[in-house]
């Protein structure tokens, strides 16, 4: 019964509605330089969903991601300042994300501790660490060829090169999630874990390893974020991890864990992309455009309890 | 049985969608009476039990109270006159005291609306003393056995005056001793002129507890009639409309060598030292009242849980501890007690659930292969005649017969050679209960080591091979399959001397 109205087609739904809205309302928006701009503003939220997504659907959470941004970010800036190579630098930084995600899933695995918990506790201790690697300095001047690989578009396309990165994972964790054996695994352990655990599914090592991915592509775009800014600072990305949220959320994964498709996700990270986009032509505030972050998040919650509840009522069930 | 019954059913008729669940159903209970409703799994006992306590509204016919037609247009307007419903696995605050768990939201006051204790534990003890059972009112839910739970959930609708209680399998996960006091509780209830609406797969509870019984059968009302006279077959005949083959066809096997072998298997404060085998052909059941640790040594042997001392292995190779996946890549499998936590995701899919502990085989490359997936699954669904519409239906949608082929099949599917059953037939209807006995003395013949966990006396001693019995964590008795009785299988579960 659920086929005929899926959360995800909705959002899809929104999506063109939301772009149609932009262009009769913005004469900005739907130009191509824009788009593009829109889709390369949104690469490092985009590319955390994808880690963020598997998570959720295992039924756990990271919220450490932007402060994993953050000190991947101040590692950078404060190993650029000190003279290394930018070719030594980009993995030491990607790799510290790797050993923060370890950290996030030893605690939450061994110790049986609450994701939710956990990464409330982290995001405020890497953002901490981010502060004691660059202080309070701001670091510039990264290599022309790097910075332009973070912001330029792939030549002949449209495409920023962040973003092209993002297809491709796309492509990669869509398999991944839906035709491979460690999808089916996901769903499962997301809505029984118990079931899932007793049909030998190696639960505590694939959570622990959905932990490390996450950290590793929260660290990725910490990257992508310094050098499209050209910028290496310690707040850098403070509070993405909400809109990263809002997106997966938005997209139909449930937060309770097994249920929700790629697809979803991506309508649901374009979607955000979108509004932010439309906001900022507005000349809106960040204040707004975060209260709309908020409601986003809260209204994609909501909704699918409010259809379910809603549904039985109208159908009868047996 | 004089007057208009307390509570009745007349002509009741209703649907979901396509599936009529119950078809011009009539039931009459009346004061004073233990009333049985019989069915298979799906025969619209549940839908029946809904439609009293108000959850339901019929399409056609009508709920008379005390004669005069009533519509419920809700579960707290059937409460309000008199019914209650009593499930299997009640729902208390465990948090809370037994005492405000029975007069929740209807607390005694004091002045200034404070609840007032005293009188509210007073209340509560005069309840359990009606009832002829000893619990503490003032004793926090949490902890409390299924079994006084439920006795929590009785005083409850003593204390609102109810006059139809309505049993849905209340015995299910009930040992022995508490069974027979929730009879004598029963008992109770029925002098003080209440009507009682019993449930249960167990036959034999329905014979030595009512008066009277009903039968449904595909939603249809088959029988109403005193028990007395009626034979255990002739309600079995009534319940599936055809002739039962013997319940418990265990058939010899020739017993090949030992495929499970468990040595001085120790879990700290749950069971000690606890030793046998298991031949490749044969049914060996463990036995024991809940509680005795049975579950607990499955749970160690297939690595769910782990144990402090003694060692499993498996064709002769030493299993590690606490690790369920080498379990499964040693051949061994495990259909868990708690279906519905351990044995399936109920979100997912027949053939995504059947295809769980396949993950590894179905791949081709990278990616599973749909096609394996539903063959798989549509083979076993095929070899264990389950009823479904389609594969990819959820398998909540199925009956708790039908879903416990699911689990089955989802481990049969691994081509075990030991095979542990946790409980094979609990809540399930007579028909797949045959249907699973007949499945598990094949699979022994196949020269599959079946170690079958079971509360169902009958059971154990018509399938098993060998009986072996635990009291408080330890083996107490190990009986061949001449010596094992009702009489010495229990005196080992209770500890006294075999």
């Amino acid at each position: 019964m659920a086929k005929v109205l899926r959360w995800d087609v909705l959002v899809g739904a929104l999506l063109i509605a939301v772009f149609a809205a932009g262009s009769l309302t913005s004469p900005g928006f739907a130009t191509v330089d824009n788009l593009s701009f829109a889709l390369g503003d949104l690469g490092e939220i985009a590319l955390i969903a994808l880690a963020m997504t598997m998570l959720v659907v295992a039924a756990e959470v990271d919220l450490s991601v932007a402060s994993v941004l953050g000190l991947s970010s101040a590692l950078v800036g404060s190993l650029w300042d000190g003279g290394m190579a930018i070719e030594a630098i980009i993995p030491i930084a990607v790799l510290t994300g790797a050993v923060c995600g370890l950290v996030n899933g030893l605690l939450v695995t061994r110790l049986g501790l609450p994701s939710l918990a956990v990464t409330i506790g982290t995001l405020a201790l890497y953002r901490g660490l981010a502060y004691v690697v660059l202080g309070d300095r701001a670091v510039a001047q990264f290599p022309p060829d790097y910075t332009a690989l973070a912001v330029n578009d792939v030549p002949g396309t449209p495409i920023p090169y962040p973003i092209a990165v993002f297809v491709l994972l796309a492509a990669a964790v869509g398999v991944v999630l839906h035709a491979t054996g460690f999808g089916r695994a996901l769903y499962a352990i997301g809505a029984q874990e118990q079931a899932a655990f007793f049909a030998g599914i190696r639960v505590k090592r694939i959570k622990l390893l959905l932990f490390v991915i996450s950290g590793t592509v929260a660290a990725f775009a910490g990257v992508v974020f310094t050098l499209r800014y050209g910028s290496a600072r310690a707040d850098n990305g403070v509070g993405i991890e909400l809109a990263v949220i809002a997106a997966v959320l938005l997209g139909g994964v449930d937060f309770d864990g097994g249920k929700g498709t790629l697809g979803g996700v991506i309508a649901g990270v374009l979607l955000i992309g979108l509004l932010r986009n439309l906001l900022m032509l507005g000349d809106v505030s960040t204040e707004i455009q975060s209260i709309v972050t908020g409601l986003l998040l809260i209204v994609s919650v909501l909704t699918p309890r409010l259809v379910s509840l809603v549904r039985p009522a109208l159908k009868g069930s047996p | 049985m004089s007057g208009a019954p307390t509570l009745a059913l007349a002509n009741v008729s209703k649907s979901f969608g396509a599936v009529r669940a119950l078809r011009d159903v009539s039931l009459e209970l009346f004061a004073g009476e233990a009333h049985a409703l019989a069915g298979e799994n799906g025969a619209g006992k549940s839908t029946l039990v809904k439609t009293l306590a108000g959850v339901h509204r019929p399409d056609t016919g009508q709920v008379l109270l005390n004669g005069e037609p009533v519509v419920f247009t809700g579960p707290a307007d059937a409460q309000q006159a008199g019914v209650a419903v009593i499930y299997q696995e009640p729902t208390l605050f465990p948090d809370l005291s037994v005492a405000e768990n029975i007069f929740m939201g209807r607390q005694p006051r004091r002045t200034l609306g404070r609840i007032d204790r005293k009188e509210m534990h007073g209340q509560a003890r005069r309840l359990f003393e009606r009832l002829g059972v000893a619990l503490d009112p003032e004793q926090p839910s949490r902890g409390l056995s299924i079994a006084d739970q439920q006795l929590v959930e009785i005083a409850k609708a003593l204390s609102r005056e109810a006059r139809v209680l309505v049993m849905d399998e209340p015995t299910a996960a009930l040992s022995g001793n508490e069974v027979a006091r929730l009879f004598s509780v029963v008992e109770a209830l029925r002098e003080h002129g209440c009507a009682i609406l019993f449930i249960s797969h167990r036959l034999d509870e329905i014979f030595s507890l009512c008066q009277r019984v009903t039968t449904l059968r595909d939603g249809a009302w088959i029988a109403s009639e005193p028990v007395a006279g009626l034979t255990h077959d002739d309600l079995v005949r009534r319940m599936v409309g055809r002739e039962l083959g013997t319940l418990y066809p265990k058939e010899a096997a020739e017993l090949g060598e030992v495929a499970l072998q468990v040595d001085r298997l120790t879990r700290e404060g749950v069971f000690t030292d606890v030793s046998f085998q298991v031949r490749r052909g044969e049914i060996v059941a463990l036995a024991g009242l809940v509680g005795a640790g049975r579950s607990e040594v499955a749970r160690a042997v297939f690595g769910v849980d782990r144990w402090d001392a003694g060692s499993v292995s498996v064709a002769g190779r030493p299993l590690p501890a606490g690790s369920p996946t080498a379990a499964m890549g040693a051949g061994l499998a495990l259909v868990p007690e708690d279906r519905r936590q351990q044995g399936l995701v109920m979100e997912l899919s027949i053939e995504r659930n059947i295809g769980l502990t396949g993950l590894g085989s179905l791949r081709r490359g990278v990616t599973i292969s749909r096609t394996a997936e539903r063959d798989r699954a549509k083979d076993w669904a095929v070899r264990l005649q389950l009823k479904f519409a389609r594969l990819s239906d959820g398998v909540g949608v199925l009956s708790g017969g039908n879903q416990q082929k699911v689990v089955l099949a989802k481990w049969l599917a691994t081509k075990p050679s030991v095979l542990i059953v946790d409980e094979p037939t609990r809540g399930i209807d007579v028909g797949t209960k045959a249907e699973v006995h007949r499945l598990l003395s094949e699979l022994a013949g196949q020269g599959i080591a079946v170690l079958m966990i079971s509360s169902d006396l009958p059971e154990v001693l018509g399938m098993a091979d060998r009986v072996l019995v635990m009291h408080e964590g330890r083996l107490t008795a190990e009986l061949s399959r001449a010596d094992a009785t009702e009489e010495s299988v229990m005196n080992a579960a209770t500890g006294r001397a075999a």
